[in-house]
Order: structure tokens, then sequence, then C-alpha cells
């Protein structure tokens, strides 16, 4: 391998990258565009949900509690209801996701014994809500009073959801407000830096097919693994750059903590972005159309990691085989690491494997990506 | 400039085929090309030319037979050879996004051509392409001549003892080509092996041996004015008239006329002398309408050959 032919290719790569319009959008715009979008659109919060309730006792007391909800913005109360009747009703044609219904009995329980239970009826065709409104009622009512307990009782959903009887003291680490953009945020960043990385470089070897330009380079002496790292180099850069920029704004903008050390941040990015930009020089050396290679760039990138990387939705949570899945997914890794470096504040030593498993997949697809091209016409 | 051995041709072809699937490009090539000669690939569009300049820069592998360039088998060590060749794609393949002195220098580093000399070797190639004060063009915005001579500047920034050049000359226009023609000649001067492929014939004549190929066969390998001299086994007449069509249906295989073939607004007939004369000729077309401008002997140019070589050598009996 000889440095001055890495030099040329990368030199030769960083002016035309700064000259075509399309990279230079993928490379600046587009980490900005996603933070926006997915960092304000994607939220697993529930705020102002629809709510009916139904009063039985209506007493001070009651009506003190409801208030509570009234004044919690996780809830809105939409109508107050007069029967089991009207409140199966209201589940049913979606005017409300929960009726909370107060027993005839309320106040006098609480005197009585010194607590109650308020009934929580919770629609949950969709669970996750459902899952969620209830954790919310909870709080709600331990705002109100120390022992109250919620009685709550899914509709539609997993038989799980039924009579959940829940009266359980609460200590939340690392999200203390309980935000799922602080959840969500890291997971976004990385899948911005997979999906700009394999884009930018899901091009880079089908231009020069398209273009005419392999052959006249495919007949010089240049090795495939220095054309390999002759085009990644810029790429990488451009990749930390957006690192950078994605972090900035995730700690400045969205105001989510990072609590972990930089220099494993620098190091674990590093890693994803050889494995990213590796990824991507594959499938651009394996298709020889730019189109072509970008939608395969984007499929094989976005869908596995906004699906089954864990940034939104758990991976414990997922079927056992679906699970399994989850390892070659390479942004998992990455995500974990992200997560706890941003929440946990969690050290290298903390995250040896998930960066282990990181460093392997970049060995693998850099040596991949070494000998991806032939340099042969047929 | 790396030296071979002296004795030893700067590219030695033996048996060469290259078969796509069921279809044979290159069918049984064997030539030799001593050291500082031009040798011109003559044939129409898809006869292999390509093929096999692209088999000996190691970018095609042959399906069968050999290939030395510079004493190096290509199949066994494409790399060693590509560091002694120059090479122009039949379509033009520089950056067209890069400057003339980005691609310059670009090639320069791919080529690992010393710094100490870089600078004096891209002066060179800007001189020499006309490019003085045009540096820092877009390669995309140049006419096609200058596209064409700076991509032979790249091609040459590392001294490479032997150029394939693969039409260099399509699309250019006639001015262009003469001028690129006298570069080749002045590379060759220097010592530099050139090959060479076109499917302009008239450029032929600037070659010191010319290589006659269609449909993946080698018909024929010497210098043109061997080549010219070939007996073509009948005596040419060229005839200048209106509706060639019509003419070369009307002659062809009639008694006396071994061949008749168009060229521009002629008609080139090969004829038994013995059997039929001009004025026999012109009286068969008058009478048939068609009024001739010019009918006269003319001595066979390497068209001429070309079309009666593959006449006799393919099984349609057409010129490919």
């Amino acid at each position: 391998m000889r440095w001055g032919r890495i030099r040329a290719i990368a030199v030769k790569e960083t002016i035309q990258i700064r000259r075509d319009t399309r990279s230079l959008i993928i490379a600046l715009f587009m980490p900005f565009m996603q933070m926006i979008l997915l960092g304000y659109g994607v939220s697993l919060d529930i705020k102002h949900l629809p709510v009916c309730v139904y009063d039985r006792e209506g007493s001070q007391n009651s009506q003190a509690l409801l208030k509570h909800f009234q004044a919690s913005e996780y809830f809105s109360i939409v109508a107050v209801l007069k029967n089991y009747r009207e409140a199966k009703a209201a589940l049913d044609s979606d005017r409300c996701r929960i009726v909370i219904t107060i027993p005839h009995d309320f106040s006098q329980k609480l005197s009585d014994s010194g607590g109650s239970t308020v009934q929580v009826l919770a629609d949950a065709s969709d669970d996750n809500t459902a899952n969620i409104a209830i954790g919310y009622a909870q709080s709600v009512v331990n705002g109100f009073a120390g022992n109250l307990a919620v009685a709550a009782q899914g509709f539609g959903g997993s038989p799980a959801m039924q009579n959940q009887g829940v009266d359980l003291e609460e200590r939340v680490w690392y999200n203390e407000d309980l935000d799922s953009r602080n959840y969500i945020i890291p997971g976004v960043v990385a899948l911005i830096m997979a999906l700009v990385g394999a884009l930018l470089t899901s091009l880079t070897i089908s231009r020069e097919w398209e273009r005419g330009t392999m052959e006249l380079l495919i007949s010089t002496p240049v090795q495939p693994s220095e054309v390999m790292l002759g085009k990644l180099l810029p790429y990488f850069a451009i990749g930390m750059l957006d690192a950078v920029f994605c972090l900035v704004f995730s700690v400045f903008w969205f105001h989510v903590p990072f609590r972990g050390s930089l220099f494993a941040l620098f190091l674990t990015t590093s890693l994803f972005l050889v494995v990213v930009l590796g990824v991507g020089f594959l499938i651009s050396a394996a298709i020889k159309s730019q189109v072509g290679a970008s939608q395969i760039a984007v499929l094989v990138t976005l869908l596995p990691t906004s699906l089954l990387s864990g940034y939104a939705f758990p991976i414990d949570q997922m079927p056992t085989l679906v699970q399994g899945v989850t390892y070659v997914v390479f942004a998992r890794y990455y995500v974990t690491i992200l997560k706890s470096l941003f929440l946990k504040g969690s050290g290298l030593e903390d995250l040896a494997r998930p960066v282990l498993a990181m460093g392997i997949y970049a060995l693998v697809v850099a040596f991949l990506a070494g000998r991806a091209f032939k340099k042969r016409l047929d | 400039m790396t030296e071979t051995a002296p004795k030893e041709p700067a590219i030695e072809v033996e048996n060469l085929v290259k078969r796509f699937g069921d279809f044979t490009a290159v069918d049984h090539v064997s030539f030799q090309v001593e050291r500082g000669t031009i040798i011109g690939f003559l044939g129409p569009n898809g006869a292999g030319k390509s093929t096999i300049i692209r088999m000996l820069c190691g970018l095609l592998s042959p399906s069968e037979g050999h290939a030395i360039v510079s004493g190096i088998d290509v199949a066994k060590d494409p790399e060693t050879v590509r560091e002694h060749i120059g090479y122009m794609s039949q379509k033009f393949s520089l950056y067209g996004d890069l400057t003339v002195m980005e691609n310059l220098r670009f090639f320069g580093g791919i080529y690992r051509v010393p710094k100490t000399i870089l600078p004096e070797r891209i002066r060179f190639a800007v001189t020499m392409a006309g490019l003085e004060g045009r540096e820092d063009f877009l390669v995309s915005t140049l006419a096609g001549g200058w596209k064409q001579r700076l991509a032979l500047g790249c091609a040459i920034l590392h001294r490479p003892p032997i150029l394939f050049l693969d039409e260099p000359t399509s699309g250019v226009d006639p001015e262009s080509r003469r001028r690129f023609w006298d570069l080749i000649h002045s590379l060759s001067e220097d010592g530099v092996t050139i090959v060479v492929s076109t499917h302009y014939m008239d450029e032929a004549e600037y070659c010191n041996t010319i290589a006659l190929i269609n449909r993946g066969r080698l018909l024929a390998l010497e210098s043109p004015t061997t080549l010219k001299k070939r007996d073509l086994g009948g005596h040419l007449l060229s005839v200048e008239c209106p509706d060639i069509g019509k003419a070369i249906s009307l002659l062809e295989g009639q008694p006396g006329i071994l061949d008749a073939a168009a060229f521009g607004n002629a008609v080139h007939l090969l004829v038994d002398p013995a059997k039929i004369s001009c004025r026999d000729l012109e009286g068969r077309l008058t009478t048939a309408g068609i009024p001739v401008a010019r009918i006269g002997s003319i001595e066979p140019s390497i068209d001429d050959i070309f079309v009666r070589m593959v006449g006799e050598n393919s099984p349609q009996g057409g010129a490919g």
C-alpha cells in the first residue's frame, strides 16, 4: 500500500464531494433535517391524552383528585360520564383513551383505612400508550395522596393488562424526567450517521462506473485497498463532523444530558463510521449504478437501524428470534453504547462487549471492502 | 522509462481468445509488436479491437492463450504490467468535475511520479495538449480535441514504455485528429511502443504495422505499404455516379465483376480486365438510367484491401 496513491485518491474525492451538490446535501443538510424531524417528530411521550371521568361519588375529595388529572399535562378531561355503559361507549368510539372511575365509597375508604382505589379503564389496542397512560395515572394519583392505588383494567390488549393492580414506589434512574426524547435522541444520532455514512459512500464507486472513469482507474497500478482507504478517508472526516454536529445539537438544543467520556464517544464513533462507510462502499462496489446503490444503502441502514437497533423499540421486548437477528444489526451496538454514554455516563470498561462487537464488525467490513472491487471488467 | 531486454518484443500475443458466453469476441489472435513501433488495429466497430487492448492492459482476462506485455504475462501479473503501460480508453474517462490540473495531479499521484519531476511532467503535458491558460478549467467544459490530448497527457505522465490507445480519435474533428497523430509520432520517436485502434481507415497510413481485424480474427498484419501492394486478384475501378445502391445491385455478380462496394459517393469495382472494360461498364450503367460522372482505375487504398479481405474471409461474403 502506498500513501501517495491513497492521498491522490483522497484529494480527488474531496474535490468531487465539494463540487457535487447531492453529496453536499447528504453530508451537511441531511443530518440537520433528520435531527429536527426525528428529534421533534418521534416522541414516545404522551401528552394531553383524552380522558373521560366517571365520578360515582361526586364528593370534594373525588373532585379534588379529578382536578389533579385536569392539571396534569399528560391528561385532558374531555367528558364526564354517568354510567359504565357510557364509559364503554366512550372507549369504543375513541372519544377517549382511558376512563377514570372513582368509586362511590372513595372518601369513606380514604378516611377509614387511609387508602382507596381508583379504577382506570384503558384502551389497550395500543398497549404501549395504555401502559404509559396507566403509569402516568399512577403518578397523578400518587401526587394526590401517597397511598391511593390505581386499579387498572385494559380492553382489547394483552391479557397481562387485565386487572393490573398498581401500587408501587418508583425511583427512576438515568432519565429522571422520564423524557422519552432523552431516550430517543442518542438513537437518532446513530440512525443519522448510519444513513448519511452509507449513502455517501454508496455513491463513490458506482459514480466511477457510471461516468466511465473506472476503466481508466483500474488500468493504473492502484490497489483495491488503496482505492478503499483513499475514498473512505474524506467521508470519515465528514462523518466525524456530522457526529460532532449531532452531539452538540442533542446536548445544546434538545438538552439531552451527556454524561460519558468524550474519548469513549470518539473511539466508538470511529468504529461505527468504519462499519457504516465500509458497508456503503461494499454496496457501491457491488451495484454499478448510483441510484440502485443509494437505494440499497437506505434499505440496509435505515430499516434495520430504525426497527432493530433498539433506538426506539426496546430489543428485550422483541420475540426471541427477532432478538437474535438484532445481533447482526451493527447499529444495535452503537445505539447501546450511545445511550449508555449519554444517559448513564458509562466508561469504556462498562461497554466492553458492544465495543468489542463493533470492533470485530469494523475489521470484517474493512477487510471485505478492501477487496470489494476487482480490477477487471469481466 | 523502464527498459526491457534489447531484443525482446514489447508485446507478444499468442492464440489469444476471449469469449463472452457463446460469443467469441477475439478468436485465436497472435502477433508481436517490436519496441518503438506503432501498431494500428483496424476494423469496424465490434470487430474485437477494444477487447484485445483490454486484455493486454489486464482489464479483461483471456479465455485462452497468452499475452506478454513488456516481458510480463498479463494474466499472471497484471499489476506490474500496469506500471509499464499507459491507457486511453475508448470512452473519455478523465474526471469531468476536476480541472485540467487536478486531473494531471491525480494521475501523477496514482502513478507515483516523484514530486521533484511531477511539475515538469505536468507542464509538458499541458503544453503538449495545448492547454496553457486553461489549467483551471473543468475538464467537462473542454472541447473534444483538448480532452483527448489531455487524456494522452495523463496516460504518459509516468513515461510508460508502452501506450494503449483505444479509438483515441473517434468523435474528434479532423484537425485535432491530425494533431493527435503528430503527438503519437513524436512519442514513437522517443521509443514508446504504441498500440492504437481506430475505425478510420485513413489513419492506417500513420502506423508502422497494421493489424486488420474483423469478427475477432486477425486478417492481416503488415506495414501499410505492403498491405496496399497486396494482389486483389483484379483491377480496381472507381465509378462516380448517382444512386450508388442501384448501381451496385445492377453490377454485383455480373461476369467479370469480382466485387462491388460503396465508398462515399463512388462505387469501387474489382474487375477482371480481360472480361470487362470501362466502356462496357459505362454503357451498362447508362442503359440502366444511371449517368456516369467519372470512371477510371485507381490505386487500392487500405479500405479497398480491407473490404476485399473481409469479403474473402466471411461466410456471408459481405463487409461486416
